[in-house]
Order: structure tokens, then sequence, then C-alpha cells
């Protein structure tokens, strides 16, 4: 079970000096076996969570308890090594490594081709097509995304951190990937998403709001909440 | 062949040889001629006015290799050597010319290969360099080469040059024409550490209507070591010119670039890129968040980009 308590993270804003919070007095659970997601409009914190959550940034207050153990202070490579992964929003371009390489630096051991299939073909992907290409400019948006989620399963653990897996994937394949995610449905799973047909697969849904505490529920009762309210962002421009 | 055990390893990394190669070869140790062989498709002779040999691939020669490495042993040797290659028309071949020194004295070992290439019509070659250096000695590892390229109509040369470690100093030196419709394809690599310096200097002419070239320069510095790439890339018809130069510091290490492009005629068409700095923060963060640890993360995108 992953734990976030009373989590804050605050920035310095360059203009004014001024402290500014991005995250204030976070308090979740996520429970084994469960996949969490969670939504909210852009620039409320999705994308911070994650990224403390892998120990990109460190929380300014509070703590992480995973399976009861304080990790707030642990590295990201001891965080990988005690089953947490990550898929990037943006992925990381090298100049140089190749889809294979980086599939073997995920799994920790060679690869032939055969097993290059088995990562690859799970998000659509053909092996033979992508052998001796680089991991850079030269793949599609689309094609370093689904990239970046088979290195996610290549390297496999115990609670996954999705940051928006589907953009840029082409709706034709939605179904596919949604396949991937039910798969993992035996982890602790985190996705954040505007979707809703994968919102729809969610046991938890989390949801974010500028300058107010994060909620979270059962899907079906936050669907009704969501569902009731006006657009949170649209909300704050015509009350502003 | 005599060939000791430190021989033996540095023609295995200059040259990926095992022993005597396949096809045409010579091989100079210590200023002296170790092996040659020559056969009716390429022919090696040794020069008369000066050290060094002349490389003739007949024209129509498809397929084939030369092996012309180098070794130097020892200290106190200052090694020049001049060496021609005339590329028959229409021939095909890959030259693999690595040098390795190995100094396990206090005095200076020095390689210079001064090496001209005159490809013909239609020519295509593949033209592989390594230099590598080892000995725990104070004395200085160096190598100077001077490439001199001259290709003709519709000729193809791709430079493979490689320079990764031990090498106290060096002074590279690449000249190329590029005439109608030929095309220069440029592959550099260096890796320099400690107080390495490396001075990387191209100087390309397109001439001919149609010509092309393709120069990327990827290089790291660890260390306190200093690189400086220079290039002056010339378009003096309708052509196609691309510069790039890659490089990744370390520690307190040092890379400098300096690209310059002419478009004598209007019809040229150049480019230059640029980029120089630390290993990108987030390639460090995906590599470890697979597990790996900031020093393995950091070897690992050195060894890609150096690939």
């Amino acid at each position: 079970m992953l734990e976030l308590k009373d989590i804050g993270y605050a920035v310095k804003d360059e203009r004014t000096g001024r402290k500014q919070d991005i995250l204030k007095g976070v308090d979740l659970c996520f429970k084994d076996g469960t996949i969490s997601v969670i939504t909210g409009p852009n620039g409320s914190g999705k994308s911070t969570l994650i990224k403390i959550l892998m120990g990109f940034e460190r929380p300014t207050s509070g703590k992480i308890l995973f399976d009861g153990e304080d990790i707030t202070g642990i590295s990201v490579t001891e965080r990988a090594r005690k089953g947490f992964t990550i898929a990037f929003q943006q992925p990381v371009r090298f100049k140089g490594i190749t889809v294979k390489k980086l599939l073997e630096l995920a799994c920790g051991k060679k690869l032939d081709t055969e097993g290059m299939c088995d990562c690859l073909s799970s998000v659509g992907l053909c092996a033979r097509n992508y052998i001796d290409r680089s991991v850079d400019g030269t793949l599609s948006g689309g094609e370093l995304k689904r990239i970046e989620l088979a290195t996610a399963i290549a390297k496999g653990g115990e609670v996954f951190l999705l940051d928006e897996p589907e953009a840029g994937i082409d709706l034709w394949s939605f179904e596919d990937l949604v396949k991937v995610f039910e798969k993992l449905r035996d982890k602790t799973v985190i996705i954040v998403s505007h979707q809703q047909r994968i919102l729809e697969i969610a046991d938890q849904v989390v949801l974010f709001e500028r300058d107010k505490l994060i909620c979270a529920g059962k899907r079906e009762e936050m669907f009704t909440k969501l569902t009731q309210r006006p657009n949170a962002c649209w909300r704050d421009i015509k009350e502003n | 062949m005599d060939m000791d055990r430190t021989d033996e390893q540095l023609l295995e990394t200059v040259a990926d040889l095992h022993g005597v190669p396949e096809g045409s070869f010579n091989i100079r140790k210590n200023g002296k001629l170790l092996g040659r062989r020559s056969d009716a498709d390429i022919e090696i002779a040794s020069k008369t006015d000066k050290d060094g040999i002349d490389i003739i691939v007949k024209p129509g020669v498809k397929n084939k290799s030369v092996h012309i490495p180098v070794l130097l042993t020892v200290g106190d040797f200052k090694d020049t050597v001049y060496n021609d290659f005339y590329i028959g028309e229409g021939a095909d071949v890959t030259i693999i010319a690595g040098c390795g020194i190995h100094n396990a004295t206090c005095s200076d070992a020095q390689h210079d290969g001064i090496h001209t290439f005159y490809v013909a019509k239609n020519a295509k070659v593949r033209y592989v360099e390594r230099h590598y250096a080892s000995g725990e000695g104070t004395g200085k590892k160096v190598f100077d080469p001077i490439t001199k390229i001259y290709l003709k109509e519709n000729a193809q040369f791709v430079l493979e040059s490689t320079q990764l470690g031990g090498v106290t100093c060096s002074d590279r030196k690449t000249f190329a024409t590029v005439g109608k419709k030929a095309q220069l394809i440029v592959k550099e690599k260096i890796l320099t550490d400690g107080e390495e310096k490396v001075l990387t200097d191209f100087k390309v002419k397109l001439s001919g209507k149609g010509s092309r070239a393709d120069i990327v320069s990827r290089s790291v510095a660890k260390g306190h070591s200093v690189q400086h790439f220079r290039s002056d890339l010339a378009g003096k018809s309708e052509c196609f010119g691309h510069v790039e130069c890659d490089g990744i510091v370390l520690d307190n290490a040092r890379i400098m670039s300096t690209p310059r492009i002419d478009a004598v005629s209007p019809e040229a068409s150049l480019v230059h890129e640029a980029a120089v700095g630390k290993i990108a923060g987030e390639q460090m963060l995906k590599l470890m968040s697979l597990g790996l640890s900031e020093k393995e993360a950091e070897d690992a995108v050195i060894k890609g980009f150096l690939n």
C-alpha cells in the first residue's frame, strides 16, 4: 500500500519572490491491486505528484509510506529497485541509445528478437521495425509514447506511475491500450488521464482542483460528482 | 609475422584484427614493415622518396578491403608516414587504418599519418580510422593525422574516425574537395579524459554541382580534458552541406565549437548545428527510474552517444 500523509510542495515564484503552493495537505491512499486515475485541470499539480512519488522532486512537507516504510527521502534509483516504475508524460530522447538497448536496460537482461517482440507487441509495435532505431527525434511522438510504455512494462514492478499514457496515441488503438492497463490490475497502478475510457477502468478516481482540497473516491461516486459540476477550468475563468 | 601480446591487443583494438587479415594489408610497427600482402586488385608499394606507401585500387574492384594498421610500442619515437590512396573508377572498397600506441616509457611517442585519397569517378570508399593509446608511462602519446580527400564526379567517401581514450594530445586535420554529384560523409567520435587535448579541424570545399557533405562529430570530454572542434565548409556551387557538433562535458572538461559556413555560390545550401553541455537531467532521471545508479546512467548515455 502506498500512502501520502499531508504532502506539500511549494516553489518560489521567480517574479514576486513569494512562496507558491503547488500541492498542500495531500492525504491519499493507493491500495495494492487497484487502478487509480488522477484527473483534473492543467496546472493543478497532477504531474508534480507523480514526480514526487518517483522521487524526482522532494516534497516540502509530509511523508510517503510504502508498505508502512517511510520512503520520502530515498533516491530515484532506490525507489525503482523497490518496484516503482514510471512512464513519462513526455518521453525522453537519447542520441545513440537504441530501442533494444533501452528495453534491455529496463528489464536488466539481454533481449533477442523474441524478447523484444514480447515487450513491443503489447503496445502495438512490431519489434522488427525498431531493433536498430535510436530513441530520438526520428521516431514519431506516438511511437515514442508507446516505447515509453513498453519500457515501463519491460521493467516491471509493484507501483506503476503512468502520466497521460494515452496522449498522442491514435484513438484506433485505444482499446488495446486499455487492455495493457487492465493487465497490471494486480499491481498498484496510478494513471494521470483525462480520458473517459480510462476513467472507466478506475477503482479509485482522484480529482485535483486548483486551490481546493483534492478529493478521492470510488469511481461511481466520483463520476456523479464530476458530471454535476461545471468544468473546473472554465469555471475559474468565468468566475474571475 | 613476429607479434607479441601487446601488438595483438593493439591490433584487435584499432583494426578488429585477430592475427593476419584477409585481403591486402600492410602492418607497420615502430617505423618498420611488419607484414604486407598485395594482390592483383589492390596493390601496395613502398614509396621511394619518403616513408610511406602507395595503395592502388584497380578500377571496378568491388567489396574488397585493405588493412593498414600502425603500431607504436616504444617511447622517444616520432613516426611520420605518407600514405597515398588511388581509388580506380567504379571501385567499392573498405580501408581500415587504425593506429595504436603503447608507451610505457617516460619519453614521447608520436604517430602522424598523412593520408591522401584520390577517388575516381563513381568510386566508393569507406575509410575507418581508429586511434587508441595505452601505457602507464609519463611519456606523451600523440597523434597528428592529416587526411586529404579529393572526390571526382559521383564518388562517395565515408570517413569513420574514432579516438576513444588514452591519447595525450591530438591535432587532427581533414581537407576535402568534393566534385560534381560527389558525397562526403564524416562520422567522428572522440572521448577524452584527464589532461588530454584534441583539436579537430575540417576544411571542406563543395565545388561540384550537386555535391554533398554531411559531417557529424560527437564528443565526450571528462576530467580536465579540452576539445576544440573547428569546421570550415564552403559551397562553391549548387550543393548541400551539413555540419553537426554534439558534445557532452563532464567534470571540469571543456568543449569548444567553431563552425564556419561560407555560401560562395548563392545556390549553396549550408547548415551547421552545435550543442555542447552536460548530460540532460531528464536522461539521467529516465535511466535512474529504470533502476540504474547515477554512474551507470551516465555510462549508458555516453556509451550510446559514442556508439
